[in-house]
């Protein structure tokens, strides 16, 4: 646990993994890790717009998922990510909806 | 004293009740190559029947006897496995490399690897090994049919060993099973039971410590194409269980394959039985797999090489009543949506091969 922001230090996410031999993880160099994190909130963002939230880094060690209307939650990695989105917004994050599915087809395109 | 390994491999064993596992259990355990195992048996019931049966009590067998290990156990499994751990640390008990887990006929055997992937103690110490599901070649298929536990521990199975096959009068229903194992995990090794095998080292060996040579299925390729079941009208079945591969010959942008497979599995964790595959990862040479059972996902792993020289990226999913289409539909959209931010094709959505 960090002493200063009592952020609990939790599961290792595989998205996150940590660096051991034959682990594939853009978790080592410090300037990896940023970039995959910048990347990550815009492709998170990409989704969470469908959904009116937003994404965004925080100190590099989390992040601040937010609605429009401020609501706002500290997570700390994508496995905490669906679960608050959900329970933010009050709707079902789920990829398998053929709406949400035609969006991001259609910002593929577009 | 044995050398002991950084993270103690977990195997589990399971299968549907009386489909062999005490008898497979106590079997291997005469073995010597299993001599440096702690077993933990978990039973469903009043009274704890299986470690007398299993005839070694010691200080390294534990029974967790207050019910299901998929429902109320999960902490005394914990406990367990933290004792032990700690006996071991401190000489308590002889340095065991390897535990294998019994697990009740009726559970379901992904709350035990959640477990060791969760608790703060445990998952420094061990990690998930090899699941064995024992399946009867008598009442396979009916149990299959009936209950979904059946299914769930087969389709989980790294190794599937079928017991009781010399009881099995009819060869056709023998056939029957082995087909409708091959439907719902393609990849999974298949043992027949004798009265002398599988030996220990087929079952639980562990030669190269690495996820990534257990993706390799037995016939070396990685993944096998399963094959669909259809309804009489040729129309895929997607109630039951299915596994299907998807298939993309183009770069797949790693981020939002992560985004999209933790969305997948945050809403259906639960109907994603499995999901394993090999990626062709924008910026990356060497391959890339992943190897995920329901809510978990195990940290991915860099290959050597490609499989067949063949840069692809294959998934297999194994799925309990999720649509096959729409989820292949979803997975394009997603995953290689940021590569197409990068190269701006007309035909963003890559042609995906139904298999």
């Amino acid at each position: 646990m960090c002493s200063l922001c009592g952020v609990i230090g939790g599961n290792e996410h595989w998205t996150d993994a940590v660096a051991r031999p034959g682990v594939f993880t853009r978790n080592v160099e410090r300037l990896d890790r940023r970039r995959e994190r910048a990347r990550r909130v815009s492709a998170a963002n990409s989704v969470l717009s469908a959904f009116g939230m937003s994404l965004s880094d925080w100190q590099g060690s989390a992040f601040v998922l937010a609605t429009r209307t401020g609501k706002s939650e500290m997570i700390e990695d994508l496995g905490h990510l669906w679960p608050a989105a959900e329970r933010l917004s009050g709707r079902l994050c789920d990829p398998l909806d053929p709406q949400l599915i035609l969006r991001m087809e259609e910002a593929n395109h577009g | 004293m044995a050398e002991m390994p950084a993270f103690t491999p977990v195997h589990l064993l399971t299968g549907f009740l009386g489909s062999g596992k005490t008898t497979l259990l106590k079997r291997l355990l005469a073995d010597p190559a299993l001599a440096d195992t702690a077993v933990l048996i978990n039973e469903f019931g009043e009274i704890g029947l299986d470690h007398h049966l299993v005839e070694r009590i010691d200080d390294t067998m534990v029974l967790l006897q207050s019910g299901c290990v998929c429902c109320t156990v999960r902490g005394e499994l914990a406990d367990a496995l933290r004792e032990l751990h700690s006996k071991r640390e401190r000489g308590l008990v002889p340095p065991f490399t390897r535990v294998i887990i019994e697990s009740t006929g009726l559970a379901d055997p992904f709350p035990v690897l959640s477990t060791l992937k969760s608790d703060p103690v445990l998952r420094h110490h061990f990690r998930a090994g090899t699941v064995v599901t024992t399946v009867d070649a008598v009442n396979g298929l009916s149990q299959l049919d009936t209950y979904v536990e059946s299914t769930r521990q087969a389709a989980i199975a790294d190794r599937l060993v079928i017991t009781k096959a010399d009881l099995c009068e009819d060869k056709a229903d023998l056939s029957r099973l082995l087909s409708r194992l091959t439907e719902f995990n393609p990849d999974a090794q298949r043992i027949m039971a004798g009265t002398d095998d599988p030996d220990a080292d087929a079952l639980f060996g562990d030669h190269a410590a690495q996820r990534a040579t257990k993706l390799q299925s037995p016939s070396g390729f990685y993944c096998d194409t399963p094959t669909l079941r259809v309804t009489a009208e040729g129309v895929a079945l997607h109630t039951a269980i299915s596994s299907f591969v998807v298939t993309v010959d183009r770069p797949i942008d790693w981020t939002g394959f992560g985004i999209w497979l933790t969305m997948l599995l945050n809403r259906h964790g639960e109907r994603v039985l499995r999901v394993k595959g090999i990626l062709d990862l924008v910026g990356e040479d060497r391959p890339v797999a992943v190897h995920g059972v329901q809510h978990l996902v195990h940290p991915p792993v860099h290959l050597d090489a490609w499989p067949s020289g063949q840069r692809v990226s294959r998934l297999v999913f194994i799925v309990d009543g999720l649509d096959a289409n729409l989820l292949k539909r979803s997975f394009n959209a997603f995953a290689l949506a940021g590569n197409s931010d990068a190269r701006p094709q007309p035909e963003a959505a890559a042609q995906i091969r139904n298999a």
